[in-house]
């Protein structure tokens, strides 16, 4: 069969086939040869856009050259504006994030970790919602950390309030926040083995009374993906 | 027996379990600089749930407040994992339970902005969803200065505030099925119209609750126990309240009007005409005064609201338009509860095949969001409830966060109760008004 009259495949990799994502049997959806690949990674190129390009100007000024070095690519995605940052440099944008006369960010709304365990080299996410009250504006940073090192310097000293959001975050993705003044369990009990958020967190099943059946956990069963 | 301790890392430890307080009396005397740890909660009618408390007496000062959470944690946040789209209003909506509507709303939202149909929610859909938030609020707020005044020895406040909340619930009935966690702002909409009567049930809500809260302002405004429990007790500032990140009455009452329905409105709140009120004092009674004056302003938005649903929004849609998103039926109330529409079950059972596939595609497969992250906010009747979403592009949520203002603010306590006295505790943790159910979700 000639293939040229087909639209160009992305070069992303395959995230799932079929509808149900069924690795043992059949796809019983008829859809079974669909190949769904991965989102695209964004980098919006310059002008954002909004006020966007106002904070982006404004944390050029403040980080200087070492801007590129810190902030590793900027998305604007669904009117919403992200810094991905380098791990290392965290504190120090975060700082000038806060501190800056253009930037005062003065309220953050905390830390949300996100496990991708699909993007190697940066699998666990902590991701920083910011306000500022001054500009009235909003902003997401986000650093990562490879699954193998899973550490993130803590931002406590900057925003006090991050105190149990990271250890909420640690608790439920087991990134470590160096530095953080007492990183333990907050939700789970302290003696609980694994990080329950983590995608790749056993569920287990429900046994059903009928010659030793059992349903498999939510994550095995075929449901549509 | 107690089990066996290392006395030189521990200190001196007295276990007592009950009918011993003479022994541990005779075994305390000549030590009463001694620090007493105790142990509040996590089961005790002031804590607001199961919230654990632990103090650090000198005695009757607080030396230090520890606080730990939970013992309510539910994992909602993973089971909306393995959910639909539209089943996560369903969860996350026993998040915070005092104030079911903003969850579902924050969520929605979240979802929405998502799909990138935020300009496409009819009209009547968002005046439906602010009605609702407010009708929420004023219960919320009801419950958190009756169970207030019941925490500080008045169960006259708490008689009142359980009875404007039940009114606010009949309404919520009335409207959407259930009392609590009713799930009935959906992604592109709410779930169903208003019924028939709604209107005038709310308009008679209207016509009470002023007098209802002008009884309970009459009950504490100036009431001289009341006022000495609460003036200048829990002192927190706007430094400290930016710094811990408290969002709300709290950081109203220290003065900032901080409101997200102004400063960043959604939901056609912009089109609205309210005040956001604050007070100067940033203690218990600020608070006390911020959460009442909101009520009268939620009332102001209710009727502005109903105005508006029964005059140039009568008879318009209240979910997307997009047939790929939107619910295929209108819900109608049958002899078993709530259901499918009759009309719509002849369609696809007697009328179009189409029709019926398509029904059941999308309420077994649900509909697919688009790959990306969003984070959306409304002002809960406690500050910020944000909802940060992640989607894969698949017909479940990746991850969904909620940013609880519960949460937050109740990190609040050890800034507000430590140097204070222990019976102080108690209206410090009230004036947070947490939830627990929202704290660990």
């Amino acid at each position: 069969m000639s293939t040229d009259n087909l639209p160009g495949v992305p070069e992303e990799p395959v995230a799932r086939l079929g509808m149900f994502g069924a690795q043992d049997s059949g796809d019983t959806s008829g859809y079974g040869g669909l190949v769904v690949r991965r989102a695209p990674r964004l980098s919006t190129p310059r002008p954002y856009g909004g006020y966007f390009d106002a904070v982006a100007d404004a944390l050029e000024r403040a980080l200087g050259e070492e801007l590129a070095d810190a902030v590793e690519r900027v998305v604007v995605d669904r009117g919403e504006l992200t810094f991905h940052v380098k791990r290392e440099r965290l504190p120090e944008v975060m700082r000038h994030l806060r501190d800056d006369p253009a930037l005062r960010f003065e309220l953050s709304l905390g830390v949300s970790g996100v496990h991708y365990p699909h993007l190697e080299g940066e699998e666990l996410h902590a991701v920083y919602h910011l306000c500022s009250i001054t500009h009235n504006r909003r902003l997401r940073v986000e650093a990562s950390c490879p699954d193998a090192d899973p550490h993130i310097p803590s931002t406590v000293s900057i925003y006090p309030t991050h105190d149990w959001h990271e250890r909420e975050t640690w608790d439920f993705f087991g990134i470590v926040f160096d530095g953080h003044p007492a990183l333990t369990r907050i939700m789970m009990p302290d003696d609980w083995d694994g990080h329950p958020q983590r995608k790749d967190y056993p569920l287990g099943g429900i046994p059903v009374d009928y010659r030793g059946a059992e349903i498999p956990p939510p994550d095995q069963r075929r449901t549509y993906k | 027996m107690s089990a066996p301790y290392d006395e030189a890392t521990e200190g001196k430890v007295y276990t007592v379990s009950g009918n011993d307080w003479t022994e541990l009396v005779g075994t305390l005397s000549g030590q009463q600089d001694e620090q007493l740890v105790v142990n509040m909660g996590p089961q005790h009618p002031s804590t607001h749930g199961v919230l654990r408390l632990v103090l650090n007496l000198d005695g009757e000062t607080v030396t230090e407040a520890r606080t730990v959470i939970g013992y309510l944690h539910t994992g909602i946040e993973k089971t909306c994992e393995y959910r639909t789209w539209t089943q996560g209003t369903t969860l996350v909506t026993r998040m915070d339970y005092l104030s079911p509507i903003f969850n579902e709303t924050a969520y929605c939202m979240a979802v929405e902005r998502l799909l990138g149909i935020t300009e496409q929610i009819p009209e009547r859909a968002q005046a439906i969803r602010v009605m609702t938030m407010e009708l929420t609020r004023i219960s919320s707020h009801m419950v958190a200065i009756g169970t207030f005044g019941m925490e500080l020895g008045a169960t006259t406040p708490f008689l009142f505030g359980s009875r404007e909340r039940e009114m606010v619930l009949d309404v919520m009935e009335y409207i959407t099925g259930l009392r609590m966690n009713m799930a009935y702002i959906r992604p592109g909409g709410v779930s169903v119209d208003l019924p028939a009567g709604a209107v005038d049930k709310v308009a008679e809500l209207l016509k009470v609750m002023p007098k209802r809260i002008k009884d309970m302002r009459k009950m504490l405004d100036a009431n001289p126990v009341y006022l000495a429990r609460t003036k200048d007790v829990a002192y927190l500032d706007l430094t400290g309240c930016m710094a811990l990140g408290i969002t709300g009455p709290m950081l109203r009452a220290a003065g900032l009007p901080w409101d997200l329905r102004k400063s960043q409105p959604y939901c056609g709140y912009e089109t609205y005409d309210f005040d956001v009120p604050t007070e100067k004092t940033a203690d218990v009674y600020g608070r006390y005064l911020v959460r009442i004056a909101e009520m009268e302003e939620s009332l102001k938005i209710i009727e502005q609201a109903l105005d508006r649903l029964s005059g140039p929004l009568k008879g318009g849609r209240v979910m997307v338009d997009d047939k790929k998103i939107g619910w295929p039926a209108q819900l109608a109330l049958g002899p078993d509860g709530f259901g499918n529409s009759p009309d719509h079950i002849a369609h696809i059972m007697g009328g179009s095949m189409e029709a019926l596939i398509h029904h059941f595609k999308l309420v077994t497969e649900g509909f697919r969001v688009p790959a990306g992250q969003a984070y959306a906010s409304v002002e809960s009747p406690r500050g910020e409830l944000g909802a940060h979403v992640v989607s894969d592009g698949g017909t479940k949520p990746y991850r969904v966060h909620f940013r609880d203002p519960s949460f937050t603010n109740l990190q609040a306590v050890p800034a507000t109760c430590e140097g204070g006295m222990v019976a102080d505790v108690i209206s410090a943790v009230a004036s947070i008004d947490p939830v627990m159910g929202g704290v660990d979700r």
